[in-house]
């Protein structure tokens, strides 16, 4: 690890002491852990403390983690929050990069707060993470739908959200207009995901 | 006396000066633009979720169609992300061929922007000069990777196959007699390399033509001067990057600040503008132009003398050269294992950000070991430009939102994703 990165975590645990649930660095990328309730107050000394400076959010976007190291998608229960907003962020001041992870508490209904005020680029990135995740931002001044259709029904980045979706369109001669219906294709996947255990094909792992 | 009230407008989606799809509801005030709310989405794809269902080479293409205009560039940061996350190392001739095009695409790119900025402002004729000079980087870029528009050219580990020693020639038809084939043919007698070179040498010249047509331009400069004022911190708080960030005096370039690849090694000037209108990001781009240019030439030199391998010889990676494949097992294996179920990339997260013609493109990946990714995400430039529209528009006559549009240099490819 290099001097700069450890220059920056070191920074990171001393600004923000206790506020860090996690700090990580790996291929030489710096993640930090936040909880949902310190998340503004951590974005806001993020930008405006002189050893961080993080001066610009380059990009925030929503992460469902109900898959992961799965195979696919499955009801059961898990260990850590399934939803996280993600942002990256990046200091001119002092040349480096830190990404912020946040995960919301509540899987049925989760909300964090909006760091909009603090970067206003962030405005259309949490609406995007709105749209396609369904994760609410407390404090967002406009949080309509932004890449989806209107009128769209469900958010269509969740896991458990079929790549096919759920409604297809078509003109109806007959009504004289575009009509909904169900889709009609057939799901199907040409290659499978695949997930192999850690020491696969290595001279001391089986395969 | 009558009540006076603001009244909206609909600008697009079916409009030619949108550059594309973009909706915009404008509140007016007589002329005056009060708000702005741009309606994106109307190209959206779903290219992330899309990504996440296919293997990590199969969604390589996907990165030509974000951004149409700049094609090839957009698949570095998706390559460099695979690169990281697998820590392999890319051979240095690959590292000058990729930017030797993330170079001749910016310029491309520029180009583009340029004569659609100067056609929706009044000025007709310089679509026709830039889309001159565009057909010449088209046919390079098909001479390389057989495709005029979406190449799918850089692999994770390198580049599909090195430059060809021949570039393609006119032929004689009903359209074109001999004379004209010959003049046409001219300077491509040599391999690619040196058409290149010709056109690195003729480009100079073009960017003066330009520059004659518009920089001191008087109705030009009275549509582009004072419009679209973004003060630099403003630009910061905004998230915007590129040129929208350096037109604002922000000297900023990942080239310079953030080296990756082959550009440490090379010289080149960053150019930043003064009072941030639409009038300096125009000055910006255009020198840009000919900074891309040095840096094709200094590529050019390097590529001529140092021949070498183009893609890394790690096979669980890269496959095998297809003759090599046809006689050995392993590599037949190896290719197969490639094709079908394609390369496993270790767990792990990683963000890859390049200079794109625009801005920062950066690439977002997470990988839980499987053969896809498990998400992507793309942060595209003109995004967060369109998401400044509003901002800039305001207070503006509603014929500036059409220089403010150019200027933000807006694709829907990547904006909607």
């Amino acid at each position: 690890m290099s001097a700069k990165l450890d220059r920056l975590c070191q920074n990171l645990r001393d600004v923000l002491g206790e506020r860090v649930v996690d700090i990580t660095v790996d291929r030489s990328e710096v993640t930090l852990v936040v909880s949902a309730a310190d998340y503004l107050t951590a974005a806001t000394t993020l930008r405006d403390h002189a050893d961080l400076c993080f001066e610009q959010l380059m990009d925030l976007c929503g992460v469902d983690y109900a898959a992961f190291g799965e195979v696919a998608f499955s009801e059961t229960a898990r260990a850590t929050p399934r939803f996280a907003a993600v942002s990256q962020l990046l200091s001119l001041t002092h040349n480096w990069r830190l990404r912020l992870r946040v995960f919301a508490p509540d899987d049925s209904f989760p909300v964090v707060a909006s760091v909009a005020d603090v970067w206003n680029g962030a405005n259309w990135f949490e609406r995007e993470a709105f749209d396609l995740y369904g994760i609410m931002f407390d404090g967002h001044n406009d949080l309509r739908r932004i890449l989806t259709d209107y009128g769209f029904v469900g958010h269509p980045f969740r896991k458990d959200f079929p790549i096919f979706g759920h409604v297809e369109m078509r003109y109806d001669p007959a009504q004289q207009r575009v009509v909904y219906q169900p889709v009609t294709i057939e799901p199907r996947e040409v290659t499978p995901r695949i997930l192999r255990e850690e020491n696969y094909g290595k001279a001391d792992g089986r395969g | 006396m009558a009540e006076i009230k603001n009244y909206t407008l609909n600008f697009g989606p079916q409009h030619p000066a949108a550059h594309g799809v973009l909706r915009l509801v404008l509140e007016l005030d007589g002329e005056v633009v009060v708000r702005a709310d741009p309606h994106i989405g109307l190209l959206h794809r779903g290219t992330e979720k899309l990504m996440e269902t296919r293997s990590w080479i199969q969604s390589l293409p996907f990165m030509d169609r974000l951004d149409y205009t700049s094609m090839i560039i957009n698949e570095h940061p998706y390559c460099l992300a695979i690169e990281r996350l697998l820590g392999i190392e890319v051979p240095l001739r690959a590292q000058y061929i990729r930017v030797l095009f993330d170079e001749l695409t910016r310029i491309h790119h520029h180009l583009f922007n340029l004569g659609a900025h100067a056609l929706d402002v009044g000025a007709m004729a310089m679509v026709l000069y830039t889309f001159r000079e565009r057909e010449d980087i088209c046919d390079i870029l098909e001479a390389v990777t057989g495709a005029r528009m979406h190449q799918a050219y850089y692999r994770p580990g390198g580049v599909y196959r090195d430059l060809p020693d021949r570039m393609p020639k006119y032929e004689v038809n009903k359209f074109k007699n001999a004379q004209t084939v010959k003049e046409l043919n001219a300077a491509r007698d040599g391999s690619v390399l040196d058409f290149i070179e010709d056109f690195a040498n003729r480009f100079p010249g073009y960017c003066d033509e330009y520059e004659t047509l518009l920089t001191d331009n008087r109705i030009w400069k009275q549509r582009l001067i004072g419009v679209g004022v973004v003060s630099p911190e403003r630009a910061l708080q905004l998230g915007l990057t590129g040129p929208m960030l350096r037109g604002s005096g922000v000297e900023w370039d990942l080239r310079k600040k953030q080296p990756y690849e082959v550009y440490d090694r090379l010289d080149f000037d960053i150019p930043v503008g003064v009072n941030g209108d639409c009038y300096d990001r125009y000055l910006v781009r255009m020198e840009e132009m000919r900074q891309s240019n040095r840096i094709v030439k200094q590529c050019i030199d390097w590529l001529r003398k140092n021949p070498g391998p183009v893609i890394s010889d790690n096979h669980k990676v890269a496959p095998p050269a297809r003759e090599k494949m046809k006689g050995s097992m392993e590599e037949l294996i190896h290719h197969f294992k490639l094709v079908s179920e394609g390369m496993h990339v270790p767990p792990g997260e990683v963000y890859a950000g390049i200079e794109h013609a625009k801005g920062e493109f950066g690439v977002y990946v997470i990988s839980d070991g499987a053969n896809k990714p498990y998400r992507v995400k793309l942060r595209s430039p003109a995004f967060q430009n369109v998401s400044a529209l509003d901002e800039m528009a305001r207070g503006h006559m509603l014929a500036d939102v059409v220089t403010i549009i150019g200027t933000l240099d807006i694709v829907f490819g990547e904006v909607d994703r």
